[in-house]
């Protein structure tokens, strides 16, 4: 499974890694922004999953989600980040993410959500 | 002057910064943070060596500060990164800017308005001085950790939303 992660924070990049490589045959690339998440996608996708991040400098995660379903409506998209109001998180689902993790979390429950989301996404 | 800003203080916003202190330490790095009776701060200079400040935008303005002991953030971004950085590198500085992301937008949450935050903006150094709005309190939340002090230094307030 090849997995995007999009996040300004390093740390944040590498707590998600932790997680993600656990998982058996996992590659992860990494962005620091949108816009250097939408050029990952264009040098290195398709991805089987994208961890995104809200707030980031040059282009937020929800901009960045919104460019990628314009033409990619498929590719499952989990939303990780401190915005936890609901007009916001409405906001997210709009936008596209398949699933939701509010910051902070713990390591199980990025897990549970991720295996949530890919078993949705693998039963069509 | 004769503006009264002890009286000014909002304490059930300060209860939102509390919880989401103690909720940020417990469930990222697994400390618990003991918290101590807030007060105003009157100077410009934060607590300690180790600053890292959210900026709010929308409907509330303003700049929440955590300012940690030297040694606690050491402490802290070790047992959050699982790594040993210099204090000067920029992976130290990400460490800490991500805590205070945290903590600023979990407090954000249960404000009940339409708020933003900033990206943090982390500065390492003795005797630094961080400007802020005068006519709200600054009120400092001394917290305690096996690891040491740091405290967060809430200066916010709500603002009119603007007719776009
Ligand atoms: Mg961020």
């Amino acid at each position: 499974m090849k997995i995007l992660l999009v996040d300004d924070s390093k740390t944040m990049r590498n707590i998600w890694k932790k997680v993600v490589l656990g998982i058996e045959g996992t590659e992860a690339v990494e962005a620091g922004d949108g816009v250097e998440g939408l050029e990952a996608i264009k040098e290195h996708g398709p991805f089987d999953l994208m961890l995104v991040d809200w707030n980031m400098p040059n282009m937020t995660g929800l901009e960045m989600i919104t460019k990628v379903r314009e033409t990619d409506k498929d590719t499952p998209i989990i939303m990780v980040t401190t915005e936890a109001e609901k007009p916001r998180i409405i906001e997210a689902i709009k936008a596209g993410v398949n699933n939701y993790v509010i910051k902070p979390f713990t390591p199980d429950a990025l897990m549970e959500k991720i295996d949530e989301t890919m078993k949705k996404v693998n039963a069509g | 002057m004769g503006v009264d800003l002890k009286s000014q203080i909002d304490t059930a916003l300060i209860a939102l910064f509390v919880k989401s202190t103690k909720n940020v330490l417990s469930t990222m790095i697994g400390v618990e943070a003991k918290v101590r009776k807030p007060d105003l701060r009157n100077d410009l200079q934060p607590t300690h060596d180790v600053s890292g400040i959210v900026g709010f935008t929308g409907e509330m303005t303003g700049s929440v500060i955590i300012s940690f002991h030297e040694e606690t953030a050491r402490s802290l971004v070790k047992s959050f990164t699982m790594e040993d950085y210099d204090l000067k590198s920029d992976d130290f500085a990400d460490a800490v800017g991500e805590i205070c992301n945290m903590i600023a937008g979990n407090a954000k949450k249960d404000f009940g308005i339409d708020a933003g935050i900033s990206i943090p903006n982390v500065v390492i150094g003795r005797d630094h001085y961080v400007t802020r709005l005068r006519d709200v309190p600054c009120v400092v939340i001394p917290c305690v950790t096996e690891y040491g002090e740091f405290s967060v230094e809430v200066n916010i307030k709500k603002v009119s939303p603007v007719a776009v």
